[in-house]
């Protein structure tokens, strides 16, 4: 059963039944899923919900899905993990990382979009998908599709990281790459979709597709014994997860799942792509676009279509926008490695180094607990790092050359 | 001087379903302005009451988006190709066949 009750204009109110169509026709602003939360409240209790496997499907009357999904049915409930060795390095007292770089099946967050998206793509009898991407949602439509049995269509920027190429073709999906950046590619889609009759997750199913995202929210809530931290920070692409955590947040207050907290929301992008966070930190909303230039491709969209409701919302909440240099992604990348053993992509480097900034600023209080949300893995972005690794010359099997080596015990010559 | 415009099916609806319109617009209000003047309502689509661009809304002329060539203050050149883009596109309604919508609330 579907707690769904209809798709509402973010900015006009305009509303419009459950249909693949993400933009109001009146203004062009986004729509947004409205739930019956009445209903939810006295038909499902908390309890339920904990009696579930440990799925982001637990919440599926918060998704805006019709029945059982039809993909991703393992998806979600990643680990959220106290890190006290990152907190002692930061000087914080109480840090948490969400760590969706070993979510399934592909190893970021944008498993939880896909896995709502290509559902609802099911639903509306769609039997080719695709997406423009930056390359964890190129993984993610590409496995699930394939899991799936759509037939799908991946657009890229022709200069994405050679693994995430890789991880989008070997599961027979069709990959376009485009000579151009994230922005040309999305436009493209854009047009595609609106010349055939494809489920694009980020185009006409973005709708469906971003709710997906306050599952990351959820389990942050549950996790931590249904509260919420008293700051989030969370990179930022296009702008909708940070958005989609905030109303997830929001949800579970109106249902009484949780005591009403304010939370404290920090937006993280690299400086080469900075387009959110510049407006924060200008205190506005309005998004001037960027031609993205940095090593976090995976945050590299210089025209987020979320931008202006993300800004808004960071504002709203008391928290702030930082962005980092392509060095300081490398050291936050290392830093996280380092000090709790998690391979984070670029995207979550760039959440670690920022948090470490925002807290050296003083823009967010190291005595307040706060969430790092981890979205990708550094597997798929090796090549970030491989120049920073040290590889020495092999060594003969040799006791005595490995002491050598490594021990600075130095063999004396035998008589 | 001759520029097109192409126009997304949600607003074939103000042009008779013509896919592209061609203009002799120099710049982006008179485009504007001389698209509501032959398709009336198109300028209430484009621009909210204040006359400012929706903020949803993409401008690009050829491969570009207009605001990294000076938004307003960019002057047309011949045989340049406009495309409008909704910020997050695509979608067919199944009200979309239905007459013109009422307009921002």
């Amino acid at each position: 059963m579907s707690y769904l009750k209809l798709l509402k204009c973010r900015q006009c109110g305009r509303t419009y039944q459950a249909e693949p169509i993400a933009a109001c026709e009146d203004c062009w602003a986004p729509l947004e899923v409205v739930y019956d939360y009445d209903r939810i409240r006295a038909e499902v209790p908390r309890k339920q919900v904990e009696s579930r496997l440990p799925t982001m499907w637990r919440y599926k009357e918060l998704l805006p899905v019709t029945g059982e999904p039809a993909v991703g049915r393992s998806t979600g409930f990643t680990p959220l993990v106290a890190a006290p060795h990152l907190a002692k390095a930061l000087g914080a007292r109480e840090v948490y990382l969400k760590n969706d770089a070993v979510n399934f099946p592909t190893l970021s967050f944008k498993d939880r979009v896909v896995a709502v998206a290509l559902s609802k793509a099911r639903e509306f009898g769609f039997d080719t998908v695709g997406c423009s991407s930056t390359g964890n949602l190129a993984n993610a439509v590409a496995a699930q599709g394939a899991a799936g049995g759509f037939k799908s269509f991946i657009f890229v920027p022709a200069d994405l990281e050679p693994e995430k190429l890789v991880n989008t073709q070997i599961y027979g999906a069709t990959l376009v790459k485009v000579s151009g950046n994230y922005d040309q590619v999305n436009r493209l889609c854009s047009e595609i979709s609106q010349k055939y009759p494809w489920g694009m997750v980020n185009v006409n199913l973005r709708t469906y597709y971003s709710e997906g995202s306050k599952t990351f929210g959820y389990e942050v809530a549950e996790q931590l014994g249904w509260r919420v931290p008293q700051n989030i920070v969370v990179p930022m692409a296009g702008g909708s997860l940070i958005t989609k955590i905030h109303k997830a947040f929001g949800e579970l207050q109106k249902l009484g799942w949780i005591e009403p907290a304010a939370t404290k929301f920090y937006g993280a992008q690299a400086t080469g792509c900075s387009p959110i966070v510049t407006a924060v930190k200008n205190k506005t909303c309005e998004i001037v676009p960027q031609k993205p230039s940095t090593i976090v491709k995976s945050l590299s969209i210089g025209n987020p279509a979320d931008g202006f409701y993300a800004s808004k919302m960071i504002q709203e909440t008391g928290g702030a926008g930082e962005d980092v240099s392509d060095a300081e992604v490398v050291e936050g990348i290392r830093l996280l490695a380092e000090t709790e053993g998690f391979f984070a992509e670029t995207a979550g480097g760039v959440t670690v180094a920022v948090a470490r900034k925002l807290i050296r600023n003083g823009l967010l209080n190291p005595n307040e607990s706060m969430v790092l949300a981890i979205t990708g893995n550094g597997l798929k972005t090796i090549g970030a790092v491989s120049g920073e690794i040290q590889s020495d010359e092999a060594i003969r099997p040799k006791l005595a050359a490995f002491e050598d080596r490594y021990l600075n015990i130095h063999a004396t010559a035998s008589a | 001087m001759q520029i097109t415009v192409r126009i997304p099916p949600p607003l074939r609806k103000y042009t008779q379903g013509a896919e592209s319109v061609e203009t002799t617009a120099q710049n982006l209000s008179e485009l504007i302005d001389g698209l509501d003047q032959k398709y009336p309502g198109f300028k209430k689509v484009l621009c909210s009451e204040d006359g400012k661009l929706q903020r949803f809304l993409n401008i690009y002329v050829n491969d570009e988006d207009i605001r990294f060539l000076g938004g307003l203050e960019y002057s047309f050149k011949d045989g340049d190709e406009i495309l409008l883009i909704p910020a997050i596109a695509g979608g067919v309604s199944l009200e979309a066949t239905e007459s013109a919508s009422p307009g921002c609330r």
